[in-house]
């Protein structure tokens, strides 16, 4: 016979768990309401069992059934690199294109933010820590016309099988920019079949509710098919990522742990969530 | 897309119109409602806490229960307390002799470079002459896009590439401005976490050798719940004098300005409203009030 030491009290501090990592209400209310049911339901009277069942219910939401498009073979892969400025694309785009070279891929990145003041040259210092090649143009030139050129180099001269392509960084509000990205997905398209075949948002993980908004917004205007989750190395716990796929069923695929070229790694729910709910 | 607070409340006072006159637990319902709207904005859950404790006494009042409008009664106190927590505007503080040093710190990708250049541009054009410090030696190209932006705004940029400690540069830009009669030397830092140790050391020394007037956390709007522990332990290390809220130029409410002013007091000092150098406003409380709401 074991005592019940589930308590109201226990909800509540869930809930706050929850809430301060950023899951937002919605979300919280609903994974909480969730756990408490199949508390009832499985006659589990223990906090620990309580906390394995959240656990459970949260890596549940997260995991993904759809493939990642950039491991299927494929003679030219497109990978779209968007998001809100200063969430760390261009830093990701580096330890990315180390990560698959190391897997024995031929990667070449494409300089696309032409906007920034010296985002070509920081791509341009990654691409040669992770020794690949950039296709890049001057500074405000037009960022199609660079996409087009990177696609034919990795095509032809780079002869690459991966291309990852770095974008301007842009809020979701702004029209016009968001149309931009609309326009290098046609170039893209354009040139090689079903392209670009993944099209990762770079979310910061400290960010908020705000993400929700990101997500959508980018999921529209430029095909989103997954989130790269940076600066998890920090203090935030990125619990936006449950609502935006729950709300939007896009799925976290990489994460970022900080600024070397190795902090970089395929997305595990299980270890995520585990981070989010701390010690408990 | 948001369903302003106002309307959320006057649903809950409509349903409870029938009963008559309102008892302490219609203005608790109503109460969960504003809790609701300050979490969808990303203020702290401690903060909300407090906050709504503050103002659940002036709720309970008179005021609101025997209002004939007790949903604007609701919004109104609550839009007061909040005007009231995120301060009252203050200028940057260049009293005393020239150079006037400014710090800017804060995590990565918050906008200190870019702001950097924005408040030299404003101080150029109020009379000063500023002196653009790079003093982040880490972030690739963090150099080249200070200088880039100096060029722009006609402002001069101090560096020593990525190979002299920051302290050291950051104490040699004050030497070279009092030889050269600049009056206002702003410092870029890289970029940090407040729990890396050995960068939060560096920012020490940079402080201990420059003796800022002003240290600027820069805050990107669109931050969430952590925003207080990374305020305080930025605070903690090098004693802020100010905060500045970055890219409220998109959707984000930017509750982590209150949830930074909440457990820092520092005064929120500007906003950036944009990627462009001019895109920089002083900080009105009673917008970022309404901002937070969803009003
Ligand atoms: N600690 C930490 N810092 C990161 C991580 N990823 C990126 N950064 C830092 O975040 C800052 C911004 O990174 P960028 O790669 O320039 O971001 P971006 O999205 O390309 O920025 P814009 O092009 O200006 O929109 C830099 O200082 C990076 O070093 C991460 O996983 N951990
Ligand atoms: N929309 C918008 N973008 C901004 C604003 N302030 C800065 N940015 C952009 O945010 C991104 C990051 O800005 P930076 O000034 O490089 O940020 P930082 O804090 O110096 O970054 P690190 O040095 O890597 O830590 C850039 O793309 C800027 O153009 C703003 O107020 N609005
Ligand atoms: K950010
Ligand atoms: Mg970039
Ligand atoms: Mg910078």
């Amino acid at each position: 016979f074991q005592e019940n030491e589930i308590t109201e009290a226990l909800w509540e501090e869930l809930e706050e768990t929850l809430i301060m990592g950023d899951v937002g209400v919605a979300t919280t209310m609903e994974l909480v309401e969730r756990t408490r049911d199949r508390v009832e339901r499985e006659g589990i009277k223990s906090t620990r069992d309580a906390y394995l069942v959240l656990k459970q219910e949260m890596v549940r939401l997260l995991e993904s059934d759809e493939p990642l498009h950039i491991d299927e073979p494929r003679i030219l892969t497109v990978v779209l690199v968007v998001g809100v400025n200063g969430s760390g694309k261009t830093t990701t785009i580096g330890k990315m294109a180390h990560y698959y070279k190391q897997r024995g891929r031929k990667v070449v990145l494409g300089a696309a933010d032409t906007f920034r003041a010296a985002a070509i040259d920081q791509l341009k210092i990654w691409a040669e820590r992770a020794g690949v090649d950039v296709i890049a143009h001057e500074p405000g030139a037009d960022p199609g016309a660079v996409v087009y050129d990177a696609i034919r180099a990795s095509q032809e001269s780079r002869k690459a099988d991966l291309l990852i392509v770095d974008t301007a960084g842009r809020l979701q509000t702004k029209f016009n920019l968001m149309k931009e990205l609309e326009k290098i997905r046609g170039v893209a398209s354009k040139l090689v079949h079903r392209a670009p075949h993944e099209v990762l948002l770079v979310l910061d993980a400290s960010t908020g509710q705000n993400a929700i908004s990101q997500a959508k917004s980018f999921k529209e205007s430029a095909g989103v098919t997954g989130i790269v989750l940076t600066k998890l190395d920090g203090t935030s716990k990125g619990g936006a990522v449950l609502s935006i796929k729950r709300e939007l069923g896009v799925p976290v695929r990489f994460v970022g742990t900080g600024e070397k070229l190795e902090d970089f790694a395929l997305f595990d729910p299980v270890a995520f969530v585990e981070g989010l709910l701390g010690d408990s | 897309m948001f369903e302003s607070l106002s309307d959320k409340l006057q649903a809950v006072f409509d349903k409870l119109a029938s009963k008559g006159k309102l008892s302490e637990s219609d203005v608790n319902t109503a109460l969960r409602e504003v809790r609701l709207a300050l979490l969808e904005a990303d203020v702290n859950f401690k903060v909300v806490k407090e906050f709504i404790d503050r103002i659940r006494a002036r709720a309970v009042g008179a005021e609101v229960m025997n209002s004939l409008t007790p949903a604007q009664q609701v919004v109104k106190i609550v839009h007061e307390e909040l005007i009231e927590l995120l301060g009252k505007p203050v200028p940057l503080d260049l009293s005393g002799p020239p150079p006037h040093v400014i710090m800017l710190v804060g995590l990565q990708g918050a906008g200190k470079t870019t702001m950097a250049a924005k408040l030299a541009l404003r101080l150029r054009k109020s009379g000063q002459r500023p002196l653009l410090v790079a003093a982040d030696i880490y972030r690739p190209a963090a150099i080249q896009q200070l200088e880039i932006l100096g060029k722009q705004i006609d402002v001069p940029v101090h560096s020593e590439g990525t190979d002299v400690p920051a302290a050291t540069i950051a104490k040699n830009a004050v030497r070279l401005a009092r030889e050269k009669a600049y009056t206002t030397v702003i410092l870029d830092t890289a970029g940090r976490l407040q729990i890396d140790e050995q960068m939060m050391q560096e920012l020490e020394q940079v402080r201990m050798v420059t003796r800022p007037a002003e240290i600027l956390l820069v805050v990107d709007a669109m931050t969430g719940q952590e925003a207080v522990h990374v305020a305080e332990g930025f605070n903690q290390r090098v004693p802020l004098t100010g905060l500045i809220m970055t890219k409220i130029d998109g959707d984000a409410r930017g509750g982590a300005a209150l949830s930074v002013r909440y457990v820092t007091g520092v005064p929120i000092k500007f906003l950036g409203t944009g990627e462009k150098l001019a895109d920089l406003e002083p900080f009105q409380p009673d917008r970022l009030a309404s901002r937070i709401l969803g009003m």
